[in-house]
């Protein structure tokens, strides 16, 4: 919801757009692209010649770590900083002409839980930085509780989690001033920074966390960063943004784009459609599909109850049986409860039960505060009349509870369309409990 | 404060939203209570200066004001802010009212406001002891008492829900949505709330559930409470830890919902921007397992919760904790309303006698009653007492600006109107309809361009040149006769009434010195009588507390030229009367005092 995943690559372009705001005693080549293949990633050599004069490493920008861990970047051809950039771009082309399978977690170098398996579309190159070790670090700030909490190692790269022992947290509340903040910071420097070091680690981690905050970030993290005297290299970079700033950060943030997690699946067409109507509306509409072969769905108004009545069908009838999630809210206009039930009726006339039972229908709520109910439930009995036969065809029981304004009439007019129509259906009121047609559905 | 609300709080309301404001002020009428619940509404784009609403079947004003500080000022006892602001000007909203001070308790609307911006708020709010209530929330009631907005829906479900009255539990619920639902719940199987809030669904919000249940433990009212928590994050660790360390002892019902998450991975969003679960404790099961584990009254599942309610408040009630509540006498609100035609805010007719501004016109008449003819304009123009130096100015004006003899462009026109055989009002309406910003005109001039100079902070000279180059004479400067040597009375009559009796002269004493300047360059620019009154005007209200703002208003809006009409209507009248009396002709103005040049119009 508000908070947002973004790509290693737009973490980067935001840093180094504000980069001598936050670091101004630090340079960062802020060299970087971002290719779908390897034709993509010549083209870009044409203007940015580092692509072709430096040794390069390669790597998916897709939402997901360890993916050195997963074999999934590359850094050496022969040896380690030999990547040519032919090499870099058959090797992208490579990885992204047939399905990855990715873990999330590891147990050392082995592999815990199951795979993700989807194509690579989106990888990041830049050049390859010899360093030392002693020259990477771990920084990361996010928001704990009430705070924000600045995590901070001398021992950056894969192994910091292994390593969290010697990380330091320093923790500020939301009202902490700029001098309360970096005093703190430059008393909270990892023993293990070189003595030498001190100094400029807590310059750059006074400019990182300043960034953190007044960029919105809600999660960011540099593993590891390499610092040689004043100059930063920025290895992996993952990054949150807290999206409900995007109208005051337009400027600062750039043009944004929100991916969806690798593996996840593609957003139906339906959802799609949803979504770009709730994006112009005033109201809420929701809609997660979980198992569209399932038989009961759900149509219920506002974000608590859909809750419970997701709730109540997992407890009563059990997880396979529930076919989406999702809801309306905050008043919709009959127009757009119109579209959203049409959505839903169109999603689940589909297919007949693979048992041969009748779907149900919930059409559920609470009792609403100032929606209409009449007025939301006019759009309902137009979809209705729309999708009457193949509802039949179908077989559906729709169950109704609902109360708040005008409830009465909305009742009265939903039975009366359904009985017109020739659908099977009942209706309840606030004097019945908000979940219980889930178990009048179940039990019948 | 162990109540959030009572029958006297009030609100300032920001953002004029009517409907949610009516639903307010119907909920006040339902329950009787005196005063409505909504004090002052801030609507910085609103034009209007008050808006109307439903009193039961009559109607009320409600004033609108442009910032919550001027709001603030004229109601200090208003100590709630309800902030229907958007997600873009919430926190600016908010911060205002913090950093004003003087309200104990704060709900913000906006569902998204920015996290960093919301923690901010609500940090500062906690330091201040403000209660927040969201973002993102329907608000709050206390019922019998005061209800915010939309909480509780319609009148009707409002009775079906007990919410119309004080019950025995406390609720506290995240999402909105279901606060209705549980109220209705619990007036169903128990007696109802004493006291309910929906903290609201964003990831942060202000008070939470710990805040809440802390606040009904210390309520008297409240004899158990029911929380409807939600999956992720762990504030109903805070209830536990409360209840195992014994500062809550009331009897706690409790539900989370979102217990279906457990069956999906991450990607899939249940309900609110605060409900995610990033660890095992922070989900509905685990939570609901630990609250019931400290004696907490957890139920099956959230269809069982109402049997839950009836097993716990039937306890308390055999207990004798919990005793039978009498229902109130309550009002009903019409169905059809009748939005009036016109609004008076000066005087009634309605009761035994008519009043002036609430004063029955015998007590302000008579002449034992003291008060006299600048008295009653303070009531009726003003609505307000003035004191007696102020009504005494006013008395002295409206009789030194009677009348100025039989020349002058009104009271001419009067008398030629008179002479054609007209009424006493038609002939006074044409003397009348003459003055203007030339005839009597000086009188708001001078009030204008005068306290312009002085806000401005113009010296005489630099005022001078400031009036040059608009090309216009300075208003209340100069007489065809008088001078510095040879004053004119009525001038020094109102200075020496104004040096004795006003508290403070300051734009008299500015436009003295601008005298000095003008009649330096010629005798006759002296400061004239319409100046002076103009000019004492603005220095009478000033000493009677009224804001600059209210000064410029009534200079506008041509109430010192109201002095003036209704002090020359007394002469025009006289010579009205007297041309009846000596029954003079029809006027012909003689034609060797006409220059005739009538020159052939050309084709064109």
């Amino acid at each position: 919801m508000a908070q947002k995943a973004i790509r290693e690559y737009d973490a980067k372009s935001i840093l180094a757009k504000h980069w001598d705001k936050y670091f101004p005693d630090f340079t960062y080549a802020y060299e970087t692209v971002l290719v779908e293949n390897g034709a993509q990633l010549k083209e870009e050599a044409k203007t940015k010649i580092w692509l072709a004069s430096k040794a390069l490493v390669a790597k998916p920008d897709m939402l997901f770590g360890k993916r050195g861990k997963n074999g999934l970047v590359l850094f050496k051809d022969a040896k380690p900083g030999d990547v040519t950039l032919e090499k870099a771009a058959s090797w992208i082309d490579e990885k992204a002409s047939e399905k990855q399978n990715v873990y999330f977690s590891f147990e050392g170098d082995t592999p815990q839980g199951e795979a993700k398996s989807d194509f690579l579309t989106q990888f990041i190159v830049e050049p390859f930085t010899p360093h030392a070790q002693e020259e990477e670090y771990y920084i990361s700030a996010t928001c704990v509780g009430d705070d924000d909490v600045l995590y901070m190692s001398a021992e950056g790269g894969m192994e910091v989690e292994e390593n969290w022992d010697k990380v330091i947290e320093v923790a500020f509340p939301i009202t902490a001033t700029e001098e309360e903040i970096a005093t703190k910071i430059t008393a909270n420097i990892p023993k293990d920074v070189a003595e030498k070091d001190k100094a400029a680690f807590a310059q750059f981690a006074i400019g990182f966390f300043k960034a953190y905050r007044e960029l919105n970030f809600a999660y960011l993290e540099i593993n590891p960063f390499v610092m040689q005297g004043n100059k930063i290299e920025l290895l992996d970079m993952v990054a949150k943004l807290d999206d409900t700033a995007g109208f005051m950060m337009a400027n600062q943030w750039g043009d944004i784009e929100y991916p969806t997690s690798f593996g996840m699946e593609e957003k139906s067409p339906e959802v799609l459609d949803i979504e770009a109507a709730d994006a112009k509306s005033g109201a809420s509409l929701k809609l997660t599909i979980l198992k569209p072969e399932a038989r009961i769905w759900t149509m219920v108004a506002g974000g608590g109850a859909s809750v419970v009545y997701a709730d109540t069908i997992a407890d009563l009838a059990g997880i396979d049986d529930l076919a989406n999630y999702g809801e309306y809210s905050g008043g919709p206009t009959t127009g757009e409860t119109q579209f959203y039930a049409e959505t839903i009726l169109d999603l689940m006339t589909r297919s007949k039960d693979s048992e041969g039972r009748d779907k149900v229908l919930i059409i559920g709520g609470a009792i609403a505060n100032f929606t209409d109910v009449a007025k939301t439930f006019t759009g309902i009995i137009y979809a209705f009349e729309k999708y009457a036969q193949k509802m039949k065809d179908v077989g559906i029981k729709i169950y109704v509870r609902r109360g708040g304004p005008n409830y009465e009439k909305g009742l009265k007019d939903i039975k009366e369309a359904a009985d017109r129509l020739g659908l099977w259906i009942d209706v309840y009121g606030p004097e019945t409990h908000v979940t219980d047609i889930v178990r009048m559905a179940v039990e019948a | 404060m162990a109540q959030l609300f009572t029958k006297d709080t009030q609100a300032i309301f920001w953002n004029n939203n009517a409907s949610a404001i009516q639903r307010m002020l119907d909920y006040d009428f339902v329950i009787g209570r005196k005063t409505p619940s909504v004090a002052a509404i801030v609507a910085p784009t609103a034009d209007s200066k008050f808006q109307k609403f439903f009193w039961g079947g009559d109607e009320i004003m409600i004033n609108l004001y442009k910032t919550t500080a001027e709001a603030k000022k004229d109601y200090p006892n208003a100590d709630v802010l309800l902030n229907f602001g958007s997600f873009r000007t919430a926190y600016d909203v908010t911060m205002d009212a913090l950093n004003m001070g003087g309200f104990n308790t704060i709900m913000i609307t906006a569902e998204g406001i920015p996290e960093r911006l919301a923690r901010k708020m609500n940090a500062v709010a906690r330091e201040k002891n403000v209660t927040v209530i969201g973002p993102a929330t329907v608000g709050a009631i206390a019922p019998g008492a005061f209800k915010i907005a939309n909480i509780g829906g319609t009148i009707e479900n409002i009775i079906n829900s007990k919410l119309h009255r004080a019950g025995s539990c406390g609720l506290v619920t995240r999402s909105g949505g279901l606060f209705n639902e549980l109220s209705n719940i619990i007036a169903i199987n128990a007696d109802g709330i004493a006291e309910g809030v929906a903290i609201g669904g964003d990831r942060f919000v202000g008070s939470v559930f710990i805040d809440n249940l802390l606040r009904m433990q210390d309520n008297p009212e409240v004899k158990y409470m029911l929380l409807l928590g939600e999956v992720g994050g762990t504030e109903e660790y805070k209830v536990i830890d409360a209840v195992k360390s014994s500062r809550i002892t009331k009897p706690i019902i409790a539900w989370c919902i979102g217990t279906i998450a457990k069956h999906y991975s991450s990607g899939v969003q249940f309900g609110h921007a605060g409900a995610s679960a990033n660890a095992e404790r922070e989900t509905a099961d685990a939570k609901n397992k630990a609250m019931a584990e400290v004696g907490i009254y957890v139920p099956e599942s959230f269809n069982d919760l109402p049997n839950k309610i009836a097993e716990v408040y039937g306890k308390l009630k055999a207990d004798g904790v919990i005793s039978e509540i009498p229902e109130p006498a309550m009002n009903t609100v019409l169905k059809v309303r009748r939005s009036k035609q016109f609004i008076c805010t000066i005087s009634d007719d309605r009761g035994d006698e008519a009043t002036y501004a609430g004063f029955p016109i015998s007590s302000v008449a008579t002449p034992d009653t003291g008060k006299g003819i600048g008295d009653v304009i303070s009531l009726l123009w003003f609505k307000k007492q003035y004191p007696k130096w102020a009504t005494q100015f006013i008395e002295t004006v409206i009789k030194t600006v009677a009348d100025h003899g039989p020349a002058v462009s009104g009271a001419h026109n009067a008398k030629v109107t008179a002479r054609a055989g007209k009424s006493v009002v038609e002939s006074l309406v044409t003397g009348l309809l003459t003055i203007g910003p030339r005839f009597g005109g000086a009188i708001d001039g001078a009030a204008e361009h005068f306290k312009y100079a002085n806000d401005n902070n113009l010296s005489p000279a630099e005022f001078l040149n400031h009036m040059k180059k608009e090309g216009i004479p300075i208003p209340g400067i100069g007489h065809r006769i008088k001078s510095l040597r040879n004053p004119d009375l009525r001038v020094v009559g109102l200075k020496k009434f104004a040096a004795e009796h006003f508290p403070a002269t300051p734009l008299l004493d500015y436009a003295l010195t601008v005298e000095q300047l003008t009649t330096s360059k010629k005798d006759n620019l002296i400061l004239n009588v319409d100046g002076t009154i103009g000019i004492l005007m603005v220095d009478m209200w000033r000493a009677l507390g009224y804001s600059e703002t209210e000064i410029d208003e009534f200079i506008s809006s041509g109430t010192l030229n109201a002095f003036f009409i209704a002090g020359r209507t007394i002469g025009f009248i006289g010579h009205v009367l007297d041309e009846k009396r000596l029954a003079m002709p029809m006027y012909r103005h003689p034609m060797d005092d006409i220059l005739y040049q009538v020159d052939m119009a050309e084709e064109i």
